[in-house]
């Protein structure tokens, strides 16, 4: 019965828990997701928004929005997606881009809309670095090197 | 009622698919392991363009069958139509994919160049359909665009960078284009759906053929002549290539029907 005494903001916060599974430091409400909580009496719905058309990792997120306010006590939860407006990088809080840089992948970063040398390395905070890639391990993110430490490092693309 | 809406939707889903098909040929066989990761992202890209394009058909198909409307000639029964089975149980003649996309890969230069033609006109589409008065296509091509933007410029560059390359890599890209140039034609043919759609391909046309010169130019490649051109993939007459593609997408469906992952 624990449903009734849940409001929409603290249904935010129990998101908080989710993570990204492609980026795991990132919670999917750090990185803009989840759109809107509608709650009707037991009932609730989610909507979330894919960042990318064929980010994999949706049903996962969806599967484990499920799990989650199952867990609370929710009868019903639906789980609507939507594209529009599409998903931007300027929705991913700047606690998000905090854990981005701790974890080692450059945060997105306006003066880099396209992916050019100059990024920021994550690792030195040298401006030194070469893009390498425009493509990298997750359709996300570029794969840049950084010249002064010379270590590989993931760049989180503006979108 | 007018079938235009589906069957558009339809030739965008399964275009974008067979091309997302096409390239994830390459996985695990890229010329270096970071291009091998960048064409497989531009599958993955491109797949999820499709489940958009395919839902949305899904939708439309399931609404409008107590109209009768007759989508399927094969098929038949359509009814509780879904993005998979009209991914895997749709056959050749229903494909409305284009030509271009479902041509056999060739070697690296034939499919960056492919990649190159399809990516220039799919931005030019995409500008069109974010406008469009169909709020749903307007959305999955305002999302879509975001990804279309890296397809140009990660093809360009390789057209440049081959085109003006060694001798060996010039040579192979006039093959290339000695291979695709016919097939570039029906990207501006417009269908009977395209024009209910009120597409306007004669302007992309003119700006798809600036963006080639303009590339072309610094690849110090040639624009070929405009001749014949093969047209009817919009149409579902495809050439051969499209049912061995078929035959592999399809295979679990079709061998254990309704199996899930
Ligand atoms: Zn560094």
């Amino acid at each position: 019965m624990m449903y009734k005494t849940i409001d929409k903001k603290m249904l935010f916060s129990y998101l908080e828990e989710i993570k990204d599974p492609e980026v795991p430091v990132l919670s999917i409400i750090d990185l803009g997701i989840v759109r809107d909580i509608v709650l009707h009496d037991d009932e609730v719905e989610v909507f979330i928004t894919p960042t990318y058309s064929g980010c994999p990792a949706m049903d996962m997120i969806a599967t484990e929005i499920r799990v989650e306010l199952a867990t609370l006590g929710f009868k019903k939860v639906i789980i609507t997606q939507t594209i529009s407006p599409p998903w931007t990088t300027d929705w991913m809080s700047d606690e998000g881009k905090r854990k981005l840089k701790a974890y080692g992948i450059a945060a997105p970063d306006k003066r880099f809309v396209i992916p050019a040398d100059g990024v920021e390395c994550p690792l030195c905070n040298s401006t030194d670095t070469k893009l390498m890639s425009a493509f990298s391990s997750t359709a996300c993110k570029s794969l840049y090197q950084c010249n002064d430490c010379k270590e590989p490092f993931d760049y989180f693309k503006c979108h | 009622m007018d079938n235009s809406l589906i069957n558009y939707t339809l030739h965008l889903a399964d275009t974008t698919l067979i091309l997302s098909q096409r390239n994830s040929e390459w996985c695990g066989h890229g010329p270096i392991l970071e291009q091998d990761i960048a064409i497989t992202n531009i599958s993955l890209d491109l797949l999820g363009q499709s489940r958009n394009f395919y839902q949305y058909a899904a939708q439309l198909i399931n609404f409008s069958k107590h109209s009768e409307a007759k989508v399927s000639p094969s098929g038949g029964d359509l009814e509780g139509a879904s993005e998979d089975s009209l991914a895997y149980l749709r056959t050749e003649r229903e494909f409305k994919n284009l030509l271009l996309v479902e041509l056999q890969n060739g070697d690296w230069g034939q499919t960056v160049l492919r990649q190159f033609f399809f990516s220039q006109f799919q931005y030019l589409l995409f500008e069109q359909l974010q406008q469009s008065k169909d709020e749903q296509l307007a959305a999955i091509a305002a999302k879509a665009i975001k990804e279309t933007t890296y397809h140009v410029r990660w093809s360009s560059e390789w057209v440049i960078r081959l085109g003006d390359g060694t001798d060996e890599s010039h040579q192979r890209m006039l093959h290339a284009i000695d291979e695709l140039w016919r097939y570039t034609g029906e990207l501006f043919e417009a269908a009977e759906y395209e024009t209910a759609m009120g597409i306007d391909l004669a302007a992309i046309k003119q700006k798809w053929t600036e963006k080639v010169i303009a590339v072309f130019d610094e690849a110090t490649l040639p624009v070929p002549e405009n001749s014949f051109m093969q047209l009817g993939g919009k149409k579902g007459v495809h050439t051969e290539q499209l049912g061995y593609i078929l035959t592999e997408l399809q295979y679990m469906q079709r061998t254990y029907p309704n199996s899930n992952w």
